[in-house]
């Protein structure tokens, strides 16, 4: 894949719809494109953050470390981007991230976020707008566990 | 050691200044028929009358005379000037034995300094003594006393000489004498106290550079620089005050000396210009006493200057040798004896009311006394600066008690040569240093106590070493050859090298250190030549693991060297020189400016398509980055461009847009021309070389190899698919590769198969070893501080020692390294002695033998559950952990 193909791609997702190409073509150059296997880790829960990666091909699944054993939270699909809390917040990853089948992804380095996020205030509305999604969704889950739990 | 200067140069070079006295003794005759001889050349032979002359019962007319006369003279100028040069010779050797004897004395001292004695000096002031301040000293003593005897010998020889001639003129040109040696002593003596006062200046100004050189973070983290540069100056300034205050004497002293020299001739004209024309005195004996005195201001003006110059020694060698005898220093014969046999060390360790005050006043210990049997394992814990390091150095005899006494298996420790106590004791400190050299050497130091086995010298080598350690001899150095072989086999139990080796190895997995050192040695190099059979070895792994990259799961993961394909891993530099450059011919930053790699880029026509994509990547690079503040980390990690190039390729870019790429200047296209080799086409994804252009770069590889130079040869090792590369890392030679791009986590899983496969054909032992061979820099910088202590350890393990004393070693390691570390180094020293002083009062717990100190006391002392009563020392300092 070429970097103008990565662009191209880039650029059907939404988090970079509004992003200038050339400036595209800057996140791929300067990020680093890993393909994983299936069942390979991109990162463990508990470790520091030091990136986020965009999902450009294939799923990942989001594992979380509970008493009987991992659970499996949430999917990523082509477009989506994920580990961008560790780096936000500085705190360490809150979940594991593991390849389902043949995953490639662009790895996103910290410094190379944040110098996007503040020259680009859209991406970080963007990127505002998917965690308030995902802080919706935890809800709708919480709700319903709780209510489970109350029967 | 002699605080006087004339003493030690009495002591150590009395026959050979008597000697040299004697040769300047025997010149003098010479000089001075050599002033005599002008005189008769004028008087007899020029202006002489009753030819013909008989000498020597011939007789010789006007003009042989003269040419006789004239042929005496040469031969006494040759006599004078070989006379002259080798006493100047004679001298310099004799100062520079002297310097060499110094600087020796000297720093053997520093090695018998009492260590609490590197508190209170600094390497700063300790160099410059043995270095700078010292050069002087040497330059002086070869000359201290036939110099100054000659330059006065000279002196009364050419005043005889005027004497003879007439006793006026003699009187004359000395008159002033008198007057200028009752003033000069008084002058110089303000002088030399300057001089005193500059020295001990200049040793501080060098103490702060070493500060400063040591505390460069500190400076930095608090924005100090401003206060130290401020400080420095200050003593530049009083440096320059000195000086100053010196040139104004030193040189008031010269310009009376000069003026009185300079009022001489004027008496000599008036006087004997007097006597001449009243006919009292020949105008020959008036020209002769001319010469003489131009020849008597030389000496006299030597003198002069010799003795401003003997002061000037004589503080520095009093100020240089009064840093070197501090109190409490090591007598000579406990740092050097040599005993016939060193006993191992059987019987108790006793301590009897034994006390340690600094400088006379701060009590770190006081009346200590224990007993245990050196063969114990014993703890010694306590809070922090309570004396508990202190004792763990006095066991180890590395300080002495100034009250009470130490004594090892019945002998007070500190009447012990360090033969016994640096052999069958092994110490390691909480800070272990390592020295620049290798990892290896530095662990062996343990076991370099005197040289076991002389080195094999062939012809030239041996009496060039026969006459080094005759030299050697002669200034009282060292005579134990550097290059022997130091190690002491016998004391780590092995019998050779190869034993040595293994039970190298064997401490580095005692000391946790062995993985560290194996990835030394994986990126170490090893010369083929030296060690073929691991060279084949390496190539025989390089085989087995291509097998195994060639298995589904980490068929990705390596893309091989192929002499047939483009690497699309390597860069087009790699692909090009299909080899490893060896120093900069070949570098990759300059392969543009190569003569040849150009020629060969030009033969196949391949300059103006580099060049071309030079401009692509450029135009590229000024896209991406032009919008970027210079100095942005991607410059470092992504560029082709470094921030402060850019608007340079700007610029380029701009010219080739006006002129194409074909009309710009040479070294334009050389800039652009250096971008495609360090483009790595899977990396960096820009597409700018297609096939068609990667079967012309592999027809420029061919080419390069085919038509190379035999001199450019040396300066790259090309691949080869089953030939050892000497100039490429062990690793390297493994993988016959490179990384895949973009394949996750391939660098740690190829690792992990190299490993793998090393451990299947039984190398990894000699990866270790060429991981034993990287040079750890100076003081150990190029290493982490947990493995300079693993060092020190293993240098102490290595030496199976009576008692190992172990100073809150492993303080600085994680505490999975520490529990492993403790549990090796009991379970090595099971029949052995430990002492163990212990930063954590829990990990005292399987020790037979637990002493707290506390206050500079032992507290409590007992089996760990004895000392651990209710409201203990003990007690609480198990509480706080």
């Amino acid at each position: 894949m070429s970097l103008n193909e990565e662009v191209e791609l880039l650029r059907a997702i939404p988090l970079f719809a509004k992003i200038e190409p050339a400036k595209l073509k800057l996140l791929a150059f300067t990020s680093e494109r890993l393909t994983y296997e299936a069942d390979q880790v991109l990162f463990n829960q508990g470790d520091m953050g030091d990136a986020a990666y965009i999902v450009m091909d294939g799923e990942a699944a989001v594992l979380i470390n509970a008493p009987q054993g991992r659970i499996e939270v949430a999917r990523f699909k082509r477009g989506d981007i994920v580990g961008e809390m560790a780096i936000l917040c500085d705190v360490p990853r809150t979940a594991t991230v593991q390849a389902v089948g043949n995953l490639t992804t662009l790895r996103v380095s910290k410094d190379l976020f944040f110098h996007l996020v503040t020259e680009f205030p859209q991406m970080a509305i963007e990127i505002m707008r998917e965690l308030a999604h995902r802080v919706e969704r935890m809800n709708i889950q919480l709700r319903e566990a709780v209510i489970k739990a109350r029967n | 050691m002699e605080t006087n200067l004339y003493r030690f140069i009495f002591k150590y070079s009395l026959k050979e200044q008597l000697f040299l006295l004697l040769v300047t003794g025997a010149s003098f005759p010479f000089l001075y028929y050599s002033y005599d001889l002008p005189k008769m050349i004028v008087n007899q032979a020029i202006n002489g009358k009753n030819f013909p002359k008989d000498l020597f019962g011939m007789p010789f007319d006007q003009i042989p005379y003269l040419f006789l006369l004239c042929g005496l003279f040469l031969i006494l100028v040759c006599v004078n000037g070989g006379f002259k040069f080798y006493i100047n010779i004679s001298q310099g050797r004799l100062g520079e034995r002297m310097l060499r004897r110094l600087r020796y004395e000297l720093y053997a001292r520093i090695l018998r300094f009492p260590l609490p004695q590197f508190k209170k000096v600094s390497q700063g002031e300790l160099i410059p003594m043995i270095t700078a301040e010292c050069e002087p000293i040497g330059g002086f003593i070869g000359e201290a006393i036939n110099g100054s005897v000659f330059q006065f010998g000279q002196l009364v020889t050419v005043i005889v000489f005027l004497f003879v001639q007439d006793w006026k003129l003699g009187l004359a040109a000395t008159a002033l004498y008198p007057f200028q040696g009752w003033i000069i002593p008084r002058l110089q003596k303000k002088v030399n106290q300057l001089n005193k006062e500059r020295v001990r200046t200049v040793r501080k100004l060098s103490e702060r550079i070493g500060e400063s050189v040591s505390g460069a973070t500190e400076i930095h983290a608090h924005n100090a620089a401003r206060h130290k540069l401020s400080e420095f100056s200050d003593r530049l300034a009083t440096i320059f005050d000195i000086r100053f205050d010196i040139y104004n004497r030193k040189f008031f002293v010269k310009f009376l000396n000069n003026f009185i020299s300079q009022l001489t001739p004027f008496f000599f004209f008036m006087i004997g210009g007097y006597l001449v024309i009243n006919g009292e005195m020949s105008s020959g004996a008036l020209i002769g006493a001319l010469i003489a005195y131009k020849d008597m201001s030389a000496p006299w003006k030597e003198l002069l200057t010799y003795y401003q110059q003997k002061e000037d020694v004589r503080i520095k060698y009093e100020q240089v040798v009064e840093q070197f005898v501090p109190a409490g220093a090591m007598a000579q014969d406990i740092q050097l004896a040599e005993p016939e046999i060193i006993p191992p060390l059987n019987g108790d360790l006793v301590a009897s009311n034994v006390g340690l005050t600094e400088d006379g006043k701060v009590a770190i210990l006081d009346g200590v006394s224990f007993s245990f049997p050196l063969d114990e394992h014993v703890a010694i814990v306590g809070p922090a600066g309570g004396g508990k390091d202190a004792l763990g150095m006095m066991i180890a005899r590395l300080i002495a008690p100034t009250a009470g006494q130490l004594s090892l298996a019945g002998q007070d420790s500190s009447q012990l040569p360090e033969a016994v106590t640096g052999r069958r004791l092994a110490y390691v400190g909480p800070a272990a240093y390592a020295f620049s050299a290798t990892l290896g050497e530095n662990i062996l130091l343990g076991l370099m106590h005197r040289p076991t086995k002389p080195a094999n010298y062939e012809d030239a080598a041996d009496r060039r070493w026969r006459k080094r350690r005759a030299e050697s001899d002669i200034t009282g150095n060292s005579t134990d050859d550097i290059a022997a072989d130091w190690i002491d086999y016998a004391a780590a139990a092995v019998k050779d090298r190869a034993e040595l080796t293994a039970r190298l190895i064997q401490a580095l997995h005692q000391v946790d250190l062995e993985e560290d050192v194996y990835q030394l040695g994986l990126r170490g190099t090893i010369n083929p030549e030296r060690r073929p059979e691991v060279a084949n070895r390496i190539l025989e792994a390089r085989t087995a693991l291509r097998d195994r990259l060639a298995e589904p799961a980490y068929k990705a993961l390596i893309e091989h060297f192929d002499e047939a394909a483009f690497n699309q891993n390597g860069t087009v530099a790699e692909n090009l020189l299909f080899g490893t450059p060896i120093g900069d011919v070949f570098d990759i930053e300059r392969l543009a400016d190569n003569a040849y790699v150009r020629a060969i880029l030009d033969k196949i026509g391949l300059t103006e398509d580099l060049i071309g994509v030079g401009r692509e990547i450029a135009r590229t690079m000024v896209e991406l980055f032009a919008d970027l503040p210079p100095g942005h980390a991607f410059f470092a990690q992504y560029n082709f461009i470094g921030s402060d190039d850019l608007p340079e390729f700007q610029a380029v870019l701009k010219r080739a847009e006006r002129a194409g790429i074909a009309g710009l200047m040479p070294e334009d296209r050389q800039r652009l021309l250096s971008l495609p080799f360090k483009l790595s086409l899977a990396r960096h994804r820009l597409g700018l070389i297609d096939a068609r252009m990667q079967v012309r770069l592999l027809e420029a590889r061919r080419a390069f190899a085919e038509n190379m130079p035999t001199e450019l040869r040396r300066h790259v090792a090309l691949f080869e698919r089953s030939g050892y590369n000497a100039a490429s890392t062990i690793q390297d030679n493994i993988l016959f590769g490179k990384l895949a791009y973009g394949q996750a986590q391939a660098a740690q899983r190829v690792g992990d198969l190299i490993a793998e496969t090393l451990r299947q054909v039984g190398l990894r032992d000699a990866v270790v070893e060429a991981g034993l061979d990287f040079q750890v820099g100076v003081a150990g910088a190029r290493l982490s501080a947990p493995q300079r202590q693993k060092i020190g350890i293993a240098r102490c393990l290595l030496r199976r020692p009576d008692v190992l004393i172990v100073n809150e070693a492993t303080a600085l390691l994680d505490s999975a390294a520490q529990v492993h570390i403790l549990d090796n180094l009991r379970q090595e020293q099971a029949d052995r002695g430990l002492v163990w002083v212990l930063h954590r009062a829990s990990q005292a717990r399987d020790f037979k033998r637990i002493l707290v100190v506390k206050g500079g006391r032992v507290v409590q002392q007992g089996t760990f559950d004895i000392v651990n009563s209710e409201g203990s020392t003990f007690a609480e300092l198990l509480a706080k952990e």
